[in-house]
């Protein structure tokens, strides 16, 4: 019994912390100033605070089955949250969204000037 | 576990919630509103997961599996969309 009342705290901890990761990101939603510096305050909690809820879900349900499940659902999310969070950021780069002195270092810009010029308009789009 | 645990836990995720709306209606640029709604529905998957626990139940598991596994496609498609336009 002292074992379950162990695990009951640690899964209140744990949610508790998932919740205050996505007050976090909220916050820096509402208060950082371009497109760019959002993306960086949304995307951490993306992958922990669901690691945080989902560590919580575990130690509650002890069950093999759910476990697994549990790991398949974080693995899926760590592959497309990246995705999806370079695809905005290419997005605003290339579509001007970002402001170029809003950046210190833009390696990207360099990759782009060291590449050699090439149509890039796709086949069949025209 | 006492209740206000829960009560806590369910009032953080609604405020991100919220500030994600907040972003999704005043954001500047259609990025802003892809970023927030991408947050939007993380944090549905955390308060789906937050109520699994409450009630000891793990039926919404599999919609936290759907959501997590196709919650990238839609801001791919905009940003695709995005960088399509301003190409052309």
């Amino acid at each position: 019994m002292i074992l379950d009342s162990i695990l009951d705290i640690l899964t209140g901890v744990f949610l508790l912390l998932g919740g205050f990761l996505s007050v976090a990101a909220g916050v820096g939603l509402l208060r950082f100033p371009d497109a760019i510096a959002r993306l960086h305050a949304t995307t951490k909690p993306q992958i922990l605070g669901l690691a945080f809820v989902l560590l919580a879900i575990a130690l509650q349900e002890r069950q093999l089955s759910t476990i697994l499940l549990l790991i398949f659902l974080l693995i899926f999310q760590m592959i497309t949250a990246p995705v999806s969070a370079h695809m905005i950021a290419r997005a605003g780069y290339r579509g001007g969204i970002i402001a170029p002195h809003s950046l210190l270092v833009d390696e990207l810009e360099q990759a782009i000037d060291a590449a050699p010029e090439f149509d890039d308009t796709e086949p069949g789009s025209e | 576990m006492s209740d206000w645990v829960f009560l806590a836990v369910g009032v953080m995720l609604l405020i991100a919630g919220l500030l994600a709306l907040y972003r999704i209606i005043r954001g500047p640029s259609i990025l802003d509103r892809m970023i927030a709604s991408d947050m939007l529905l993380t944090t549905i998957i955390c308060a789906l997961g937050a109520e699994m626990v409450y009630n000891g139940h793990t039926r919404s598991l599999p919609a936290m599996l759907v959501l997590a596994s196709t919650a990238f496609l839609g801001s791919v498609v905009v940003a695709r969309y995005v960088s399509r336009r301003t190409n052309s």
